[in-house]
């Protein structure tokens, strides 16, 4: 029971910084076709922005300036960037993100260095907020919790409720069609992508110091929120939120499972000494994510909810 | 009105110039190279690009070729190698047998073979799908294979892999295979052979059935054939020729971690491949020889290496797509047409804007890595003194890099309107 609930918590939380990272992805992706492999990377400046603006200021004000100094990053990429590339098709786009999450990388590592930073959950907050079966739960995963809905209700009022989240809810599916009717796509191509990379930047910051800050969280949160998106289906957010908990909830109660296969199939003479009956699930917790990437990829090539194939 | 297309198939002189010159150059170039006396470093770092290059061409079998992105082609080279550091030690053990009636010699054939098979295996569910799913797909597949790779010591040998000796079992040709400049005949031989095939293979019907499927999927299937099949063929013998690479390495290093079946390797071929040209088949060859030249010599001088292969990269994906081999034959045909003081003259001013931005680029991120190191270590090329705080840096960081960006976009401007 204890470990259910732990698991359920702390998989939420997991599945909304997900969501949060994925949902720009997904926007950006759905949009102008691009599978942004440096997404992460932007992920990865927001924590290490925050880091900084932390340093001069307090908490506060870096969970307002980090994203907001990742997302106009981001448009300078999408500007003088992508946008070059795009005459040059779908794999060049995808390759030059690829290339710049090389690049972010390597820069990460020559300005904050190549070791972790210290990156800390604010003073306010860091108080263990209440007791469940003789354990403390931290405030801030609460926090956490919170930042994520709102933002999440914010998202969801944008693009259903207002003008603006009608225009770029029209170009998802029929971006010439927006184009015709005198919109500037190009320009909400460029808003779009900075806010999406704003929300990555976003999640950096409230999850750097949840995790930890160094230059491999890029590389280690990147492939799973292709996962996210390429499960979730391509223009569905609902469904990028259905992957990214669904995801969130599998990896952590998969990390508190200690049966290994041998515990599992020992009715079939599978001895837990071998090597393939001495591996846990704990330790396939990892893998789950691509598993399901690959199986969902042949058998439902749409995702769970998109309403394209990729 | 009909064409004589007889008339269109090029000349016997022609076919021999353009197919059968360049591998017998080639050839020559490879068997010439020992008789300069290199050195151990060298003859090493020629072996890697050996091994390199096969690996780049394969890669580029589906890229290039068949319009696959894939970013997980260790994997062939990883199971291909590891399945060769197996054979390697199966031979050391034996006593008569099977086994040690093998030479060392063809372990680049195990690895054909190996690979091929990894390649129908994994091959059969992510070739259905084409574009940015099988790109996934293929990502995904490298994320589990890798993880897999720590999970299974008895066959990946856990963190510190499986070696090898390359010395046992029977010799072939007299080679013991022993001391490096043996172990580069071998290399030479097996580069050799896998870029004949591979050039042979662009013009077999399936070369060209996997072009054809890249550039229009909807009418291959009108003429009568089914582009998943085309794809899933050409992806087993793009497998089989990066595990053939893998069986190079396995003899070359002795040596097979877990760590070449990961992302990282895999990331370095589709930059090799790309830097070189993807449109052309030497593209990778030369792509496979940059990179590996940078990756053993580059890391020596400076830590920020990789920085400059990004920048590399990006600048390559953004203004040359058609990459190194693009430039050169660009340049060949301008020649051949009787431009040659035009274009020479642009390419000039071109290399002259690229230097002058090198040198601002290199100043910032020499200097900002040993800034940031924090030892006071200061950045100093050619006996010039440039701390971080000094004016000299900042001109040098800022004037060649406005100039070269100036010049380069003031001679773009000149060829467009022309």
């Amino acid at each position: 029971m204890e470990t259910i609930v732990f698991s359920l918590l702390n998989g939420i939380i997991y599945g909304l910084l997900l969501f949060m990272l994925s949902s720009g992805l997904t926007l950006i992706f759905s949009m102008m076709g691009v599978l942004n492999f440096a997404h992460a990377s932007f992920y990865m400046l927001g924590a290490y922005f925050a880091y900084t603006v932390m340093g001069a200021t307090n908490y506060w004000v870096a969970l307002i300036l980090a994203p907001i100094i990742v997302g106009v990053v981001g448009m300078g990429v999408e500007r003088w960037g992508l946008r070059r590339v795009h005459a040059n098709g779908h794999v060049a786009e995808l390759l030059f993100t690829f290339g710049l999450a090389y690049l972010i990388d390597e820069i990460v590592k020559i300005v904050w260095g190549r070791t972790s930073v210290n990156y800390q959950v604010p003073d306010a907050l860091n108080f263990p907020l209440f007791t469940i079966y003789n354990a403390q739960y931290s405030a801030y995963r609460i926090f956490i919790l919170f930042v994520a809905i709102f933002m999440l209700c914010a998202l969801w009022y944008l693009l259903k409720k207002t003008r603006a989240g009608l225009i770029i809810q029209a170009a998802l599916t029929h971006p010439h069609m927006v184009g015709h009717l005198g919109h500037n796509v190009p320009a909400i191509f460029m808003g779009v992508f900075g806010a999406g990379c704003a929300l990555a930047g976003l999640a950096g910051v409230i999850g750097g110091n949840y995790f930890i800050t160094d230059p491999a969280m890029a590389v280690q949160m990147g492939p799973i929120v292709f996962v996210v998106v390429v499960v979730g289906g391509l223009g569905s957010l609902e469904g990028a939120f259905v992957a990214a908990m669904l995801i969130g909830l599998l990896q952590t109660f998969a990390i508190s499972i200690n049966a290994s296969f041998a515990d599992i199939f020992g009715f079939l003479g599978l001895s837990p000494t071998s090597e393939f009956g001495s591996i846990t699930i704990a330790s396939m917790a990892p893998m789950l994510p691509f598993l399901l990437l690959v199986l969902i990829l042949i058998v439902r090539p749409t995702g769970l909810m998109g309403d394209r194939e990729v | 009105m009909t064409t004589d297309y007889a008339a269109l198939e090029p000349s016997r002189s022609e076919k021999f110039r353009q197919r059968i010159l360049p591998l017998i150059l080639f050839a020559l170039l490879l068997v010439v190279i020992p008789f300069f006396g290199p050195s151990r470093t060298t003859l090493t770092l020629l072996n890697h690009m050996g091994i390199n290059i096969v690996f780049a061409l394969a890669f580029n079998m589906l890229l290039g070729r068949a319009g696959l992105l894939t970013f997980g082609h260790a994997v062939y080279v990883g199971l291909g190698g590891y399945f060769c550091v197996h054979i390697l030690n199966w031979i050391d053990a034996s006593d008569g047998g099977f086994w040690s009636s093998v030479p060392v010699f063809s372990m680049p054939i195990w690895g054909f073979a190996m690979g091929a098979l990894a390649g129908a295996v994994i091959g059969w569910p992510s070739c259905k799908r084409s574009g940015t799913p099988f790109a996934m797909i293929s990502l995904g597949v490298a994320e589990l294979m890798a993880a897999f790779a720590y999970m299974f010591d008895s066959f990946f040998g856990g963190e510190m892999g499986i070696s090898g000796d390359r010395m046992s079992g029977p010799e072939f040709l007299g080679l013991s295979l022993g001391p490096l400049d043996e172990v580069y005949w071998f290399i030479a031989f097996w580069t050799f052979v896998g870029v004949a095939l591979m050039f042979a293979f662009t013009r077999t019907p399936l070369g060209k059935l996997s072009e054809a499927t890249r550039d229009n999927p909807e009418r291959v299937q009108f003429i009568g054939f089914n582009p998943t099949r085309v794809r899933y063929l050409v992806f087993i013998f793009s497998g089989a020729f990066a595990g053939m690479s893998g069986g190079m390495a396995a003899v070359q290093d002795e040596i097979f971690t877990p760590e070449s079946l990961s992302l990282i390797p895999s990331g370095a071929v589709l930059i090799a491949a790309y830097i070189g040209g993807i449109r052309y088949f030497t593209g990778p060859i030369m792509g496979a020889i940059v990179l590996t030249y940078m990756q053993s010599n580059l890391s020596d001088y400076s830590a920020g290496w990789l920085l400059y292969l990004g920048l590399l990269f990006i600048c390559v994906v953004m203004f040359v797509p058609n990459g190194i081999a693009g430039m050169v034959y660009g340049g060949y045909d301008a020649v051949r047409k009787g431009k040659t003081a035009e274009v020479l003259g642009q390419f000039a001013l071109r290399a002259l804007g690229v230097a002058l931005m090198a040198v601002s680029v290199i100043v910032i991120v020499e200097v900002a890595f040993r800034y940031s190191e924090g030892y006071g270590e200061v950045f100093e090329p050619f006996g010039l003194s440039l701390p971080p705080e000094s004016v000299l840096t900042w001109i040098l960081a800022v004037v060649p890099l406005a100039a070269g960006i100036w010049l380069t976009r003031h001679v773009t401007r000149k060829a467009e309107e022309v």
